[in-house]
């Protein structure tokens, strides 16, 4: 019997739970975190 | 075939699948709602857009607002949701041969959808909260209004959750060998993506009840622009996700269409999952509290890979449809198969016509409005709500529609009554969807402003502006004659349809193979010849919209 190990994108494919992290971090540090620190870093406005 | 039954299953009659029965009762009830929730969104979409249609002006100011809320929550958020979850719960059983996780989950989350929609529609009709879908602060709506919102966010995570779980039983127990089926794989994308757009309605809404109720300060209205759209736009994606798995769905139903590549079809639907997410900065291309690098990396680099998945979708569904075709003996010149496709078939035409209306007019028009560059010239123009009606409706709530022919006759054993309307309904839709798309666009590219009870006042739009705005309001009442259509025939085939139980389905029509029909003789590289030439005109298409629009923005700010 073969044991030759799929290739590492039917397995990344076949596996819910990995997708599920990676489809939640990856938005996660590039949109809102960013996005988040950006904001933070908005010095507030001078009056004049 | 006899109908075998269990007190947990039962066997469809049609295609010898098990259908857990649990799973059955929540997509009824879940699909009964989507329709409600779609009837009163387009009662608002008719009034609002004889509204905008300058000549009539139907609404007074405050009830344009609004309606326009009212509108978007229940054609955007609830007709939407609650039929992704119906989705949800097919994908996950019958296709895997599986039972749903757990009933008392699945009551918990239907009764949260519903008690939360139901309040948030009170709430506007109240006119205590008259903010938009975006209620972007510091507008401020009654407390119920967050508290709805949070609910049906809230509600639809415990779907989601009873879909994983689902998931995870089926695997364990082996009711399937090998991959889940495509159809499951592209639901399982959409619950990802769910999964990311419920966490940032709750990171968000949460805040906002707590002001609204006085108890915490007054949230940062970017920082709440920012995370709301992380709810706003990405509830859009799940959308597509689902619409992209009810193609190849139906593609297969009515043709027999087999994906030409499943691994590249997967592959697909994972730049899906990692990268469609980042389009919500389209919406905050003019802020000024985020920077350009921001801006730029996820609205274009790594947005594009979302759009290469798109674009690959976009390929592959017609594609298989063609080699299915082919298979069958239709192989006369580039588009001989086209003509003899099952255009009699509503699911299949709504298919279709879902396609071509998302890829050539949402697609296309989305990307280039997202590009920071030529943003500019169209933010907060009618051009983007001409965008997303040719990506919501014409492609998603089309989709949604055609599946409904379906599931109607397999979940609810009723055949449709008044086939004929059926027939001609997406057609209607289609057509008028295209209409409100086109007329939005071009009122848009001549500067009308979205969100606008009067542009009268402003003295700046002439004859033209009013012709396509009218154009706009008479799509808007042939696509709600077309949906009051659907709607009726729906209610009309659940009181009155004809049962099917112990026979298979009304065949509403699918492409048969000819006498002596031979695969072999199918070139399984040039076969797909026709849909090529359709994807070079796509392209050219594509190609003079983008730099019609670098010129339109070159007249702006003309290089001296």
């Amino acid at each position: 019997m073969s044991t030759k190990k799929e290739p590492f994108l039917k397995r990344l494919m076949d596996n819910p739970w990995l997708l599920l992290v990676l489809g939640v971090v990856i938005p996660f540090l590039s949109y809102t975190v960013w996005g988040w620190i950006e904001i933070l870093l908005v010095k507030p406005a001078q009056l004049p | 075939m006899a109908t075998n039954s269990t007190s947990e299953t039962r066997t469809c009659d049609t295609t010898g699948l098990p259908v857990c029965l649990t799973a059955q009762l929540f997509i009824k009830l879940s699909a009964v709602c989507a329709v409600v929730f779609l009837l009163l969104g387009g009662v608002a979409a008719i009034l609002l857009a004889l509204t905008r249609w300058q000549t009539i002006h139907l609404l007074p100011v405050d009830w344009f607002y609004r309606i326009l809320t009212f509108h978007g929550l229940n054609m955007l958020i609830f007709w939407i949701l609650f039929f992704e979850v119906a989705v949800l719960y097919f994908a996950c059983t019958v296709p895997l041969k599986a039972k749903l996780f757990s009933r008392k989950v699945a009551w918990v989350g239907f009764i949260m959808m519903l008690v939360g929609a139901v309040m948030v529609d009170y709430i506007i009709l109240k006119g205590k909260a008259d903010v938009l879908m975006t209620s972007y602060l510091p507008l401020l709506a009654h407390p119920a209004f967050y508290l709805g919102i949070i609910l049906v966010a809230v509600g639809t995570l415990i779907g989601v959750f009873n879909f994983f779980a689902t998931l995870y039983v089926a695997k364990r127990d082996k009711t399937y060998e090998g991959s889940v089926p495509l159809v499951t794989f592209g639901a399982t994308a959409a619950a990802i993506i769910a999964v990311v757009t419920l966490l940032h309605g709750a990171i968000v809404m949460i805040p906002t009840f707590t002001f609204a109720m006085g108890w915490t300060p007054e949230p940062d209205p970017m920082w709440y622009r920012t995370i709301w759209w992380g709810l706003g736009h990405q509830s859009q994606q799940v959308n597509v996700c689902a619409m992209v798995a009810i193609w190849y769905l139906v593609g297969y139903l009515a043709t027999g269409a087999k994906p030409i590549n499943e691994t590249v079809c997967r592959g697909a639907f994972v730049l899906y999952i990692l990268f469609i997410n980042l389009a919500s900065a389209h919406h905050l291309l003019v802020d000024p509290a985020v920077g350009a690098t921001w801006k730029i990396w996820n609205t274009s680099y790594a947005m594009y890979l979302a759009v290469l998945a798109s674009m690959i979708h976009g390929f592959t569904v017609p594609a298989s449809v063609e080699m299915a075709m082919r298979y069958k003996g239709y192989t006369k010149g580039l588009f001989g198969w086209v003509t003899k496709l099952p255009w009699r078939n509503p699911a299949f035409s709504a298919a279709v016509l879902s396609v071509v209306i998302f890829g050539f007019i949402g697609g296309i028009t989305g990307v280039t409005l997202g590009t920071q560059q030529i943003n500019i010239i169209a933010h907060n123009t009618l051009r983007i709500t001409g965008h997303f009606h040719a990506t919501v409706v014409g492609g998603t709530s089309l989709a949604f529609m055609g599946l409904t022919y379906y599931v109607i006759p397999l979940i609810f054993q009723r055949d449709f009554i008044g086939k004929g309307w059926a027939r001609i309904q997406p057609w209607l839709f289609g057509g008028g969807i295209l209409m409100v798309s086109l007329g939005m666009s071009f009122a848009g590219s001549l500067g009308v402003p979205r969100r606008d009870y009067d542009i009268e006042p402003a003295g700046v739009y002439g004859a033209s502006s009013h012709l396509f705005l009218g154009i706009m309001g008479v799509g808007a009442i042939i696509a709600v004659l077309a949906l009051l259509i659907f709607v009726l025939l729906c209610v009309g085939t659940l009181l009155f349809g004809k049962k099917n139980a112990g026979r298979p389905i009304y065949d509403w029509g699918t492409a048969v193979a000819l006498p002596g029909a031979d695969e072999s003789k199918v070139d399984a590289h040039w076969g797909m010849k026709g849909t090529i030439a359709l994807t070079a005109v796509f392209l050219m298409c594509f190609a003079v919209y983008y730099f019609a629009n670098w010129k339109a923005l070159a007249d702006v700010w003309p290089v001296q």
